[in-house]
């Protein structure tokens, strides 16, 4: 047999049947839906009075337009309770399982199916979000898809897709101390482009994705849309099954055991080819923050806001003059010492209990500078609760921090949480786009160690430099409590 | 959807590259939970002021560009956010083209969801159309033809354009696809009978 890459492996196993035209129907194992991008398609199943195939392959959480305040007080927005209050009707008609406010699994899509245990290697998962490819981590197929594909889904469980080309993103050597995944997800798409991989899908591969922890594997998956890809895919390993082992919707028992065996199976044989290749030696990238309006206009912290003379084309050269107008940034002005005003600890890339415990560690004993506003958007209740067991709360609120409740908040400001225009903001967010985080608002995208040092510091700084080798880093509590485990079924009531 | 055969109208430029569909629609705009109404918020923090006062410099703003049917616009438009909103808006707008050197992935799919015609050119036909637009003054039209698959401003400029078979015939035709995917409903169902869904996961 041919030698076939992870990506066609479960390309393979999930073709139904592959239409006269030349796409293939692709079978879908998991479909994650929100608020925002499914009204219209429940809408469309309704005018055409039809059903939702598998609705116990289909999950549903509250994340992009909820407030992040105090959840016992009423929506202040009408407009924003109508979409949740849509979400929960379609639901309860299609018989789909959510978890809504009151659940205590509510949080970002990409950030409780990993932590359910429902993301699994091998599977299709779609979801109407382009962030979707976070779960590709695991070894899934996962991609992001609009409202029209989403009421597909719903109808058929199936996708017709053309197949996409592969790309393998190889990467040797070992982070520097201080560097982290989403330092190495930006430095990559700052090399290949935000249409670096159009039309492809991932896999990332090399000693450093295989050291790094399932958080850190998300954080690189997720943001593969952010260099064009539809998906990011890593292999599953040993790694991956210590994370999902005891998880709510893994296996268990027996059927834990067949899953690993077939797991194993999950990787690129050996002389898969890839139509794409691109390899880079991690050991020299350094924490990378962006200073335009797109994730690709990204440097190292110690470097400068570029000169226009740097860039080949006429095209390229507009797009950074409108960017640095926006960003109100000139040419040659270095990154480190440049004045904020917010930092936002949140989102589907870096607002898991690592990614908090990565910026605690930096704020251990400091305080966020008077000049700052800084919020924690944990990405999930779970990751809360988790957080509070450890105390990073009290650390965080004792720095300075406001400490919310999970959703997507400021990551696209449809809630209350936006900038106000002029401000400057260190996000661990994955867009910098214009306006994304409040109109008129400048993001500057980085780790959460970064983010945090920002904080304390008013300006943007290389953590690098702070003597963290003194500090331990933070480890889970030894009596973390166990994950809310819930009832198939049981979503918004437990 | 409306199918897509042959349409002729005018063309607008918007040369920038990298265009965001959070430009395309801001988030304010996606609380709703209809699909129709969202030509107003197309491209609106470049359209209006903070103040809502129209921007006169943005291209689309100018009156030349009034009643145009076809954008023509820069590399890797529509990435980032999957948002369907993006393709609706610019359809309750009035487009029924985009001419583009390329398109980010989801944004495609969503435009041909919706009888938009993404049409991929060469990124010196699109400099050439660009300025053969402000040649025009703004004034400017073009034919797109999805059977033949051409476009042409029956001045000169004429090119070939390819689209996957699956896509042209559905837009061609303005085919349901999900009303296409049920006729294999027997496929799907065998497809679910080899496989225990949800339990182990998929065999690799
Ligand atoms: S956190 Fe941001 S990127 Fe992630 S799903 Fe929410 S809005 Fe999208």
């Amino acid at each position: 047999m041919t030698p076939r890459t992870l990506f066609e492996k479960v390309w393979d196993a999930h073709s139904v049947h592959r239409l006269p035209e030349g796409p293939v129907l692709l079978y879908v194992d998991l479909h994650l839906v929100h608020e925002v991008t499914s009204p219209q398609a429940f809408g469309g199943l309704r005018r055409a009075t039809r059903r939702v195939r598998r609705p116990d392959l289909t999950l549903a959480t509250v994340d992009h337009n909820v407030p992040t305040g105090d959840r016992a007080l009423p929506i202040d927005d009408p407009v924003s309770a109508r979409q949740l209050d849509a979400l929960s009707a379609n639901a309860g008609e299609f018989g789909i399982e959510l978890f809504d406010l009151r659940s205590p699994n509510q949080g970002i899509v990409h950030v409780i199916g990993p932590e359910l245990g429902a993301t699994q290697p091998g599977m299709v998962i779609v979801c109407g979000d382009s962030h979707t490819s976070t779960h590709g981590a695991f070894g899934a197929l996962a991609f992001g898809i609009g409202t029209s594909e989403v009421e597909h889904v719903l109808a058929t469980q199936c996708l017709v897709m053309s197949q996409p080309r592969t790309f393998e993103a190889h990467f040797t050597g070992r982070l520097a101390p201080g560097v982290t995944a989403k330092d190495l997800i930006l430095g990559f798409i700052g090399r290949i482009g935000t249409a670096g991989a159009t039309g492809h899908v991932i896999e990332y591969t090399g000693d450093v994705i295989r050291a790094f922890s399932m958080e850190e594997r998300m954080t690189v998956c997720n943001m593969s849309i952010e260099a064009g890809a539809r998906a990011g895919m890593i292999a599953p390993d040993e790694t991956t099954f210590t994370y999902l082992a005891g998880r709510p919707r893994a296996p268990a028992g027996a059927a834990w055991t067949r899953a690993v065996e077939t797991w194993r199976q999950l990787r690129s044989d050996p002389g898969a080819v890839y139509d794409t290749r691109v390899s880079i030696d991690a050991s020299t990238l350094a924490p990378q923050v962006t200073w335009g309006t797109s994730p690709g206009m990204v440097t190292d912290v110690s470097g400068r806001v570029p000169d226009l003379a740097q860039f080949q084309t006429d095209a390229e050269r507009s797009a950074v003059r409108r960017a640095l107008a926006y960003m109100d940034l000139a040419p040659g002005t270095p990154l480190a010492g440049l004045r904020i005003d917010r930092v936002f600890l949140g989102s589907c890339t870096n607002a898991r209990i690592e990614d908090l415990r990565a910026a605690a560690r930096v704020l251990r004993g400091k305080r966020v500078a008077p000049t700052v506003h800084a919020m924690v958007v944990p990405g999930s209740q779970q990751v809360k609760v988790q957080a509070e067991h450890e105390g990073l709360d009290r650390l965080f609120r004792e720095a300075g921090f406001e400490w919310r409740n999970a959703g997507c908040s400021m990551c696209l400001g449809m809630n209350a949480d936006i900038l106000r225009s002029g401000e400057r903001c260190a996000s661990t967010s994955n867009r910098n786009f214009e306006g994304r985080q409040g109109r008129g608002g400048r993001t500057h995208l980085m780790s959460p160690a970064m983010a945090a040092a920002a904080a304390v510091a008013g300006c943007i700084v290389d953590v690098r430099e702070w003597d963290l080798a003194a500090v331990p880093p933070l480890e889970p509590h030894p009596l973390a409590p166990p994950l809310h485990v819930v009832e198939r079924g049981k979503g918004g009531e437990v | 959807m409306e199918p897509f055969v042959r349409h002729s109208g005018k063309a607008v430029a918007l040369p920038r590259d990298n265009v965001d569909t959070d430009q395309i629609i801001p988030k304010q705009f996606l609380k709703g939970v209809e699909r129709t109404g969202l030509g107003p918020a197309l491209f609106y923090d470049w359209r209006y002021g903070p103040d809502g006062t129209p921007n006169p410099d943005f291209e689309l703003n100018r009156s030349s560009a009034q009643g145009a049917s076809i954008l023509i616009t820069g590399a890797n438009f529509g990435c980032g956010s999957s948002r369907e909103h993006a393709a609706w808006a610019l359809e309750d707008a009035g487009f029924r083209a985009i001419l583009a050197p390329s398109f980010a992935d989801i944004f495609f799919a969503n435009c041909c969801q919706n009888g938009l015609l993404p049409v991929r050119l060469l990124p010196q036909e699109i400099d050439e159309l660009f300025r053969r637009v402000q040649a025009a003054g703004g004034d400017y039209a073009l034919t797109i033809d999805l059977e033949a698959q051409g476009v042409e401003d029956g001045h000169g400029f004429r090119t070939q354009f390819g689209i996957d078979s699956y896509r042209r015939e559905m837009l061609l035709r303005g085919l349901d696809e999900i009303g296409r995917t049920l006729l294999e409903e027997s496929r799907i169902a065998a497809f679910e009978r080899r496989r225990a869904i949800g339990t182990a996961g998929p065999v690799a």
